[in-house]
């Protein structure tokens, strides 16, 4: 991408915006933010960003809200979450939603501002720790009470290689490492990263609301333990 | 027959002298209850009913602790407004519903036998009721029997309503505590059976002034205007109820408001005081704000699943901490699924930390991430490092802690440990366990 991105950042900590904005500096273009639901989605109705960077825990309903509000809207910009929040099924629900990555707040500046790039090429941007929600969330085999039909088996689960890439990702390598690694283009990396992303998004509402209740109710003398 | 003897030989005793403040006769009287020691100047403090150290509701007890008498002198003067036509019934009935069970007492059983003392209590009473009654003294009993029951009733209706908001109220009435249910509603049962006590009592005491017959035409309008009264009332009642559960509401959020800020305090504002002190050192600094962190994401999320104090992932988010605490570089932990550590997986844990301490004291990277994945027949550890890297085919022999302390540990457990590195490439250190007992 030649010309710098646009972003409008969105979070309900006003010092935090502040400290984004200073971050990304040079790199992208801020040309918005706001503190509110109702903010976001006027300023991203009005400012047409490439990039939306959303905070997954905002009054109001948070991100998946702004995602939903300006989804409906057809044409939108992409979003990049971003939170401090480890809950998984919050951030699992900011990506189903339509998000292309989630990144912590700790997150360098630099980084950050590469994600920014990546989101608005239209990649997806996968951090080590959402490659481990992602990976919690398809683990273990299928285990379905009735037979699943094919199409269902395919999108509901992650084929070996994306789970590899996926893997070395929570590892902490860089989409060009785990290219190098495993002896594919970096290409190939990000066509796994997204087909990951998009199987994340249209799998079964059953399948994910199933995980994460074993997640709330996981206990050790159960049987899902260490399932 | 010991009980029955101790307490006439205790009432005669008490009659005889007067005396309050003495236990009398302590020989032979083990079944009596323990008395409490006279309060001397000390101000009474508010009735309160001790039911463990009671025969029935632990009443006398109480207002002998509130007026600084013998238990015994209480007794006596309730036996004797017993006898007197019944009205200490009356007055013990109502003093049971409406005095609070003192919050020492709560929850203490009852004494042994107090029951079958309380029984032959009330069967001496009767006895000497009946036996005054054929020598021909009467003390009104048409009068003050319909009182009993009329208070009785009384207490029966008002009872939930007194005990609603009042924690420590709730817990007397052992006695209809089974089909009664004290928790702020009136239910019905009760009420009814209040209700019929306070109108029997009351046509007995018209039956007893012999204008029951006049009144039967009063009967319709005594209705209506009950009807009356209950309209007018029952708004007010019910609101009273909600008030005292909204309050109870209101009481227990300031609760864990004090709770949680109890916390930020011990927590939170403490950090911050001392990262003000330190401003002018950004690692310690950094390391502090990391650590509040740690510790409270651990707080908020705690019982959310994984990372529980005996898991494999809680015992590697621990190791990362105390690791990096030491020695400042931060560490990124991801884990997939979770399970109850084992010796195996203890082993498995300590290479692990064994790992993330070479990566931050050698290293040079600015951060480490470990991951983890646990599945159900095996656990894979990696920490990776983008420091300076080495070339592992010459550890240097001083480095023992990646021969020993990672390699030799894995093995000894049946698992296996490989490091990969090159020097300007970083390392990472791959640790796999098999789970259940060895192979």
């Amino acid at each position: 991408m030649s010309e710098r991105p646009r972003v409008v950042i969105v979070d309900d900590h006003h010092l935090f915006r502040a400290g984004v904005r200073a971050e990304l500096g040079a790199e992208v273009e801020v040309v918005g933010d706001a503190g509110t639901v109702e903010a976001a989605v006027a300023t991203i109705r009005e400012r047409r960003p490439d990039v939306v960077l959303l905070d997954v825990h905002m009054p109001d309903g948070g991100g998946v809200e702004v995602i939903r509000r300006v989804s409906s809207d057809g044409e939108g910009p992409r979003f990049l979450a971003l939170s401090v929040s480890d809950a998984a099924e919050d951030v699992i629900a900011v990506i189903r939603a339509g998000a292309r990555g989630y990144v912590t707040k700790t997150i360098s500046g630099a980084e950050l501002a590469g994600a920014v790039r990546s989101v608005a090429g239209g990649d997806a941007v996968f951090s080590p720790r959402l490659a481990g929600f992602v990976l919690d969330a398809f683990a273990g085999e299928p285990h379905h009470a009735s037979a699943p039909t094919a199409q269902e088996l395919e999108i509901e689960q992650l084929t070996p290689r994306e789970r590899e890439v996926l893997r070395h990702i929570a590892r902490g390598y860089m989409y060009k490492e785990v290219a190098q690694r495993l002896g594919i283009s970096v290409k190939t990396v990000e066509a796994h990263v997204s087909a990951v992303l998009r199987k994340l998004q249209l799998s079964s509402r059953h399948e994910l609301s199933r995980w994460a209740v074993e997640r709330q109710l996981v206990t050790l003398d159960g049987p899902a333990a260490g399932a | 027959m010991g009980p029955p003897l101790a307490w006439w030989h205790h009432l005669a005793m008490a009659s005889l002298e007067l005396t309050p403040g003495q236990p009398r006769g302590e020989e032979g009287h083990a079944s009596l209850p323990p008395v409490a020691p006279p309060r001397g100047r000390t101000p009474p403090g508010p009735l309160r009913r001790y039911p463990d150290r009671g025969l029935l509701g632990g009443v006398c007890p109480g207002l002998a602790e509130h007026f600084g008498t013998d238990v015994a002198l209480a007794r006596l003067v309730m036996a004797i407004l017993v006898a007197v036509g019944g009205i200490g019934v009356a007055v013990y009935a109502l003093a049971w519903a409406l005095i609070p069970v003192a919050p020492e007492s709560e929850g203490l059983p009852r004494r042994p036998g107090a029951w079958r003392e309380a029984v032959v209590i009330v069967v001496a009473v009767a006895a000497v009721i009946v036996s005054l009654r054929a020598a021909g003294v009467r003390f009104g009993e048409e009068i003050v029997w319909p009182l009993v029951l009329g208070a009785c009733g009384m207490a029966l209706v008002w009872r939930p309503t007194v005990s609603a908001g009042d924690r420590t109220a709730r817990q007397g009435w052992h006695s209809l505590r089974t089909y009664v249910r004290p928790g702020g509603r009136v239910d019905a049962p009760r009420l009814l059976i209040g209700v019929l006590l306070v109108a029997f009592a009351s046509a007995s005491l018209l039956h007893a002034f012999g204008v029951l017959r006049s009144l039967g035409t009063a009967i319709g309008a005594v209705a209506i205007i009950a009807t009356m009264l209950g309209l007018l009332f029952g708004p007010w009642v019910l609101r009273l109820g909600r008030s005292l559960a909204s309050e109870r509401a209101a009481r227990i959020r300031e609760q864990e408001r004090a709770e949680l800020g109890a916390h930020l305090h011990d927590s939170v504002l403490q950090t911050l005081a001392l990262i003000q002190k330190r401003a002018g050192d950004p690692r310690e600094v950094a390391g502090l704000a990391r650590r509040q962190e740690r510790e409270l994401r651990h707080w908020l999320l705690e019982g959310a699943g994984n990372g529980g104090p005996d898991t494999v992932a809680g015992a590697l988010e621990r190791a990362a901490a105390e690791v990096e605490e030491l020695h400042g570089v931060p560490i990124e932990v991801v884990t997939v699924g979770d399970g109850r550590l084992d010796p195996r997986l203890e082993a498995v844990v300590q290479a692990a930390r064994e790992a993330m301490t070479n990566a931050a004291k050698f290293a040079g990277s600015d951060r480490v991430d470990l991951y983890a994945e646990v599945e159900p027949e095996r656990v894979d550890v990696f920490v990776r490092d983008r420091g300076v890297g080495f070339d592992p085919r010459t550890i240097p022999s001083d480095r023992r802690g990646v021969r020993d302390s990672i390699i030799a540990r894995m093995e000894r457990h049946h698992g296996c440990a490989s490091v990969t590195s090159m020097p300007g490439e970083g390392t990472e250190v791959e640790l796999t366990m098999g789970r259940g007992a060895p192979v």
